[in-house]
């Protein structure tokens, strides 16, 4: 692994995956909900949240996702270490 | 299409290398109520349910690979560290030696995973019930897993799964009542 996983890494990667929990609830529960304004609100509030977690996530250990959703720094960073199961 | 993104849906830990667990996780990996199973038996119910449930059947099938990735994560982590002789006491040795520390779906006791698995009638509510006892199947064999290992990192990621099958099974008891609900309104064309 060419890179050093600190304890801010995981940290920051709980926070990540806290938000993301949320939406992936909230999402599936709009799905058979689709007029709950709340849950609605709730949801379009936590994607902002989450975008902004996840930009300064990838800012510091890489990009989250390919195919051109996310930047990458040079050299090409999506081939580095560590992939999700070596955390 | 789909986009992979780099990181697990919820952090894998487990404290010790440990095959013989790994051996009985394998079933959720490649057995019939497995995370494969449940992933592609939903993707390809999509084709031919009413529209109202497309989106939850996506989105929990997209959800099922998460949680396919993280078994896989489990069980590379479970034995990455085991000698030959410690997979074979685990009963891992017939495993070792045709597929190495190399993934394979497959149950726990070495059936290869098959389409058969996995069903599709093109009956909304015959496929709708199909999924709910799928994630009823998982949960009951989450428990079990659970049941067999002291080890509380790895218990606390299988916690998370065994919560995910009820929230799923909800959520597709609800799809059954909005396709009834739309099945029995009265519709002037």
């Amino acid at each position: 692994m060419n890179k050093q996983l600190d304890e801010q890494y995981y940290q920051k990667l709980l926070e990540l995956q806290q938000l993301d929990f949320g939406l992936v609830e909230l999402t599936l529960y709009l799905d058979t909900h689709p007029n709950d304004l709340q849950a609605l609100q709730q949801f379009n509030q936590l994607a902002q949240q989450r975008q902004q977690c996840a930009h300064q996530f990838e800012m510091q250990y890489g990009p989250l996702l390919q195919f051109g959703l996310s930047y990458s720094k040079f050299p090409w960073q999506w081939v580095e270490t560590p992939w999700p199961w070596q955390v | 299409m789909w986009i992979y993104e780099k990181k697990l849906q919820y952090p894998v830990r487990v404290s010790k290398c440990d095959p013989r667990i790994a051996r009985y996780l394998v079933e959720q990996y490649g057995g019939a109520d497995g995370e494969l199973s449940a992933a592609l038996r939903y993707m390809n119910q999509r084709y031919s349910i009413p529209d109202k449930v497309v989106g939850l059947l996506t989105d929990i099938g997209t959800e099922e690979f998460a949680h396919l990735e993280m078994i896989a994560t489990m069980i590379y982590k479970l034995t990455k560290d085991a000698t030959p002789k410690q997979l074979e006491d685990a009963g891992l040795g017939p495993n070792y030696v045709n597929h190495d520390n190399g993934m394979f779906y497959n149950n726990a006791s070495g059936v290869p995973w098959t389409a058969a698995y996995i069903a599709t009638k093109g009956d909304p509510i015959a496929d709708l019930y199909e999924d709910i006892a799928a994630e009823e199947k998982a949960r009951t064999t989450y428990q079990w897993i659970i049941d067999m290992t002291d080890d509380v990192d790895l218990q606390d990621g299988l916690k998370f799964l065994r919560e995910r099958e009820i929230v799923h099974a909800l959520r597709f008891k609800e799809a059954v009542e909005i396709l009834k609900a739309d099945r029995d309104t009265k519709k002037v064309y």
